[in-house]
């Protein structure tokens, strides 16, 4: 049986200069808010659809993330508001594609599941649970016979270990031998499933393993922890030593999305993983050692609310693709560069 | 000169030079590389172009069709084969919800130049599960272009457009088809957008596509012994359709027969039929026809198999029928 309760909250020295301390930080509180907002403005009609929250995750996202560079390749799923701001999307142009707008990332065609990102090389925000597996091998596939120096991060939460996808995913990359990190978050739900209530073996580092694929574990509560795992795994892809399973146990505080009731798991677990909440846990401990002050926090949380509100403003004052355009993008127009 | 050759040798022939051509361009799928091809597509490849470039693939539809998207995605120009339409079934879910929506869903930011081979058809008694002609299925989805060589020609020519195409191309290969021999004219060079007529006629208009055009043609040759002169239509491209070629034929004819092996009900004939009546009815001299396969799990037993199908048999008593 696995346990659910949460580990004591991440405690420990913070190994990073108080810049990038707080920019990683900087980064979840920028999560934290546009979250919050966009579950409000889903409250007020504005976002339709379905969406997903990340508020609980972020010290996994801006962990992996940071310790990844510009000519890598990012898959994620539709859980990806996060990974899409932190790889550097536009707050705007995320929030102006939830409301459907033609200034959106993708002209209001995606929506909160698929948020794209050429300039980036975010592949997409995927809603079929594994999905995006596949096309992170083949991305790994095609940076290894074209000689480029890329690594791609698959993200995708346990439930997806449940589908074929993950494993025949995983069997070519290893003997393919390619620079794909599997990036699972763990949240402990595959939507309202409890894994222990999906799963056989609940142990997912075990699943890589019988693949030949090294696995490695990280507190995904722990920014700290994220980033080194992420950094060292990205290392050995990186010097073509193959693919890595890389497994962050997180949790979701909020629902799986904004029709859940919550009937499959009780309050006080949840309460009891706030307590390791990565934005605080992550603040108190740079505040012990001196790398931010209560001032310095609170001008931070103001700039995000302020990327935030610009962000809804622009939403608002964005347009909808004419209905004469409907049939866009389909296939690529003749001449297309 | 125009040469002789038959169908696999066109096809292979058209893959070498892909392969030639652009070192982007490589084959992956279940034994293309060291066993030659399951019906010997890329005998030899292996050898010339190595395994990275032709590439042996586990049992993982899913996994290796959805990494050929990534390939493509990532700069490459994968020609996937796909054993038989059967097991692209198995693939379904990284066609549809992936290749086909990427480009719309990614607001036009990135498309898929992937080509995607596989074997459909019935008619060598392999049974229910090896005998599927599902191409209809595909052509119901927008985002990616079916393609059905049913000639040398076709077979010959339709790899490099569906390979300088930016978006994913399906292409059905029958494998009734697969010995046939016949001449590939000087310009085999074939444009994927259009249907061909391949048979000229006033009576009556037979479309068809992929394993069913010998058939028809065969029932054309018994209905001129008749007096009757068929047109024969070869749609080649399944999505999207000619409907200009198919209404031209027809309101030509002022009569039509569809022949599609597909199952009846919600066929691709049915679509060609539905065409036909929005845009040529008042042409028409008789309902529209069509030969399909018997809603029925295609049987082993070749009597069977053989009922089950579109034979020539079947179109000349459709037409006769309908001739009165």
């Amino acid at each position: 049986m696995i346990d659910h309760h949460a580990a004591p909250p991440p405690a420990g020295p913070v190994p990073w200069d108080k810049d990038f301390a707080l920019r990683l930080l900087a980064d979840m509180v920028r999560i934290r808010r546009m979250e919050e907002k966009s579950a409000e403005m889903y409250g007020a009609g504005k976002i339709r659809g379905f969406l997903h929250l990340y508020i609980g995750e972020e010290a996994t996202a801006v962990g992996a993330l940071h310790a990844l560079s510009p000519e890598d390749n990012i898959v994620a799923t539709y859980r990806e508001h996060g990974h899409a701001l932190v790889r550097g999307l536009d707050m705007a142009a995320i929030m102006a594609e939830m409301y459907g707008k033609r200034e959106g990332c993708a002209h209001g065609r995606g929506g909160s599941m698929h948020l794209f990102d050429r300039a980036t090389r975010l592949f997409g925000g995927n809603a079929i649970v594994g999905g995006g597996l596949p096309l992170a091998v083949g991305l790994g596939l095609a940076a290894k016979m074209q000689n480029e120096n890329r690594v791609t991060a698959c993200f995708f939460g346990d439930g997806a270990v449940a589908e074929g996808a993950f494993h025949e995913s995983l069997n070519l990359a290893a003997l393919w031998k390619l620079p794909v990190l599997f990036c699972c978050e763990n949240n402990l739900y595959g939507m309202g499933t409890a894994i222990e209530r999906s799963e056989s073996q609940t142990d997912l580092c075990v699943k890589a393993a019988s693949y030949n694929m090294p696995a490695l574990r990280a507190d995904g509560m722990d920014i700290v922890a994220v980033h080194k795992t992420t950094q060292d795994a990205v290392t050995r892809a990186r010097a073509g030593q193959g693919p890595m399973f890389v497994e962050y146990q997180t949790y979701r505080f909020r629902a799986h999305s904004m029709f859940d009731a919550e009937l499959y798991r009780q309050k006080a677990e949840v309460e009891e993983w706030k307590t390791r909440g990565p934005i605080h846990t992550f603040s108190a401990r740079l505040k012990a050692e001196g790398k931010l002050t209560e001032a310095e926090f609170l001008a931070m949380d103001a700039a995000a609310n302020a990327e935030v509100d610009a962000a809804v403003a622009f939403a608002e004052a964005g347009t909808w693709e004419p209905v004469e355009d409907l049939l866009r993008e389909v296939m690529t127009p003749e001449n297309a560069p | 000169m125009s040469r002789r050759l038959n169908y696999r040798e066109a096809m292979r022939e058209a893959m070498h030079e892909a392969l030639v051509a652009d070192p982007r361009v490589f084959l992956m799928g279940e034994d293309v590389g060291m066993y030659g091809g399951t019906y010997a597509f890329s005998k030899g490849f292996f050898d010339e172009f190595g395994p990275e470039r032709i590439r042996d693939t586990p049992l993982s539809e899913l996994g290796f069709v959805g990494a050929a998207i990534g390939a493509a995605l990532g700069g490459m120009r994968p020609i996937v084969e796909v054993m038989t339409v059967n097991f692209s079934l198995l693939a379904l879910d990284q066609i549809v919800n992936t290749a086909a929506a990427y480009r719309h869903m990614s607001g036009g930011q990135f498309s898929v130049p992937l080509v995607i081979r596989m074997t459909t058809g019935a008619g060598r008694q392999l049974a229910a599960q090896h005998s599927h002609s599902l191409e209809g299925w595909y052509a119901h989805i927008p985002g990616i272009r079916v393609l059905a060589p049913a000639t040398i020609e076709d077979a010959r020519g339709m790899l490099a457009p569906a390979l300088a195409d930016p978006d994913p191309v399906v292409i059905f290969e029958h494998a009734g088809l697969f010995n046939m021999e016949g001449e590939l004219p000087d310009d085999w060079t074939v444009d994927i957008r259009s249907a061909k007529v391949r048979r000229v006629g006033t009576d009556v208009a037979i479309i068809t596509h992929g394993g069913s055009l010998p058939k028809a043609m065969q029932a054309a040759e018994q209905l001129a012994a008749a007096g009757i002169e068929a047109e024969v239509v070869n749609l080649r491209v399944l999505r999207p359709l000619d409907t200009a070629t198919i209404t031209a034929s027809v309101a030509k004819c002022h009569r039509a027969v569809v022949v599609d092996e597909g199952w009846r009900t919600g066929s691709l004939a049915a679509e060609v039929m539905a065409r036909i009546m929005e845009n040529v009815f008042f042409e028409l001299d008789a309902p529209v026809a069509r030969v399909c396969s018997e809603e029925v799990p295609i049987p082993y037993a070749r009597h069977l198999e053989e009922a089950a199908l579109p034979q020539p048999e079947k179109i000349v008593a459709a037409v006769k029928r309908m001739l009165g």
